[in-house]
């Protein structure tokens, strides 16, 4: 079980994204934006960061990088994708998944121990968790206002797509609280809080962010 | 040589927060105009000669898959002379 990470430059958590991989039993394969490859990967992950110094709009200039050229072609024919915080971005500027990633409603960076709440556990990235499940994971990012218009909303919301969703009072103006989304076949997931920093109790706030790394495990054994 | 430029604004009904921020720090300053403030991109490109009607395409083409993202955003070419 193969699972490439994507490394463009700026990226700052594709070593955590690969070693969460690794934890959670599977073979991490690095990617470089670069590559016209995709080296016989199972699955994708985008880690976060700042790719390609946020210019333009987050995630704009990454979309046409060579290697997700590859990524959005194999994702169409229903490769787990799994784009976190900038990744997400990335995959909503790619048109993988709708809507977009806007600055956090009260414009502070946010850096903190997220409680979020897993509310679909039917896809290749969520199928460790407990259907409602809620975990504690970090979200840090300075773009995570989900937006999208009120008909994409109720689609998202009519087919199940929201995956998950924040709890308590909402850290960044997204609309329906929604922390992460998936696309109509359920292969690709974009999540704004930092499941790969809590694979471990002494490192992160949790480890419960592990659920994410061994549920595409299980995807893909199956 | 000409100028064409291309405004990206975001949709009326997203959100600016930075919009927001100008609008309430103008007042701190005694500046006391302001309803609201929205605020957006210009992108400003030279080319040679008077754009054509093709480039003119082009440019509309770039400003939807590059400049601005339709989700969120609008935006207006026009050329300056």
């Amino acid at each position: 079980m193969r699972v490439g990470v994507i490394t463009f430059p700026g990226t700052l958590d594709d070593r955590d994204a690969a070693r969460a991989v690794v934890v959670g039993g599977a073979e991490a394969v690095s990617l470089w934006h670069g590559d016209a490859d995709l080296k016989n990967v199972d699955a994708v992950i985008l880690p976060g960061g700042f790719s390609y110094g946020d210019y333009l709009r987050c995630g704009a200039i990454s979309r046409f990088a060579p290697v997700m050229q590859l990524v959005i072609d194999a994702a169409n024919k229903g490769m787990p994708v799994l784009g976190i915080c900038n990744g997400f971005q990335v995959l909503c500027e790619s048109h993988l998944l709708p809507g977009a990633l806007t600055r956090n409603s009260d414009l502070h960076f946010l850096c903190r121990d997220q409680e979020i709440e897993i509310v679909n556990n039917q896809t290749p990235w969520t199928s460790s968790f407990k259907q409602g499940e809620q975990i504690v994971i970090p979200l840090k990012n300075g773009e995570g206002s989900f937006q999208c218009d009120d008909q994409t909303l109720a689609m998202l919301e009519g087919e199940g797509r929201v995956i998950a969703r924040y709890v308590g009072e909402n850290p960044n103006g997204s609309r329906n609280l929604i922390a992460g989304i998936t696309n109509a076949k359920g292969n690709v997931v974009g999540l704004m809080p930092h499941p790969e920093h809590a694979i471990n109790e002494q490192t992160g706030p949790s480890a419960q962010g592990l659920g994410f790394f061994t549920s595409i495990l299980n995807a893909m054994v199956k | 040589m000409a100028k064409i430029v291309v405004d990206v604004m975001l949709k009326p009904e997203i959100l600016d927060p930075q919009g927001n921020a100008v609008a309430s720090a103008l007042p701190r300053l005694g500046f006391s105009f302001a309803n609201s403030v929205r605020q957006g991109k210009r992108f400003e490109i030279d080319i040679d000669g008077e754009p054509t009607a093709a480039q003119l395409a082009e440019v509309e083409k770039a400003a939807e898959v590059l400049l601005s993202n339709p989700v969120i955003e609008n935006y207006v070419v026009r050329v300056e002379k």
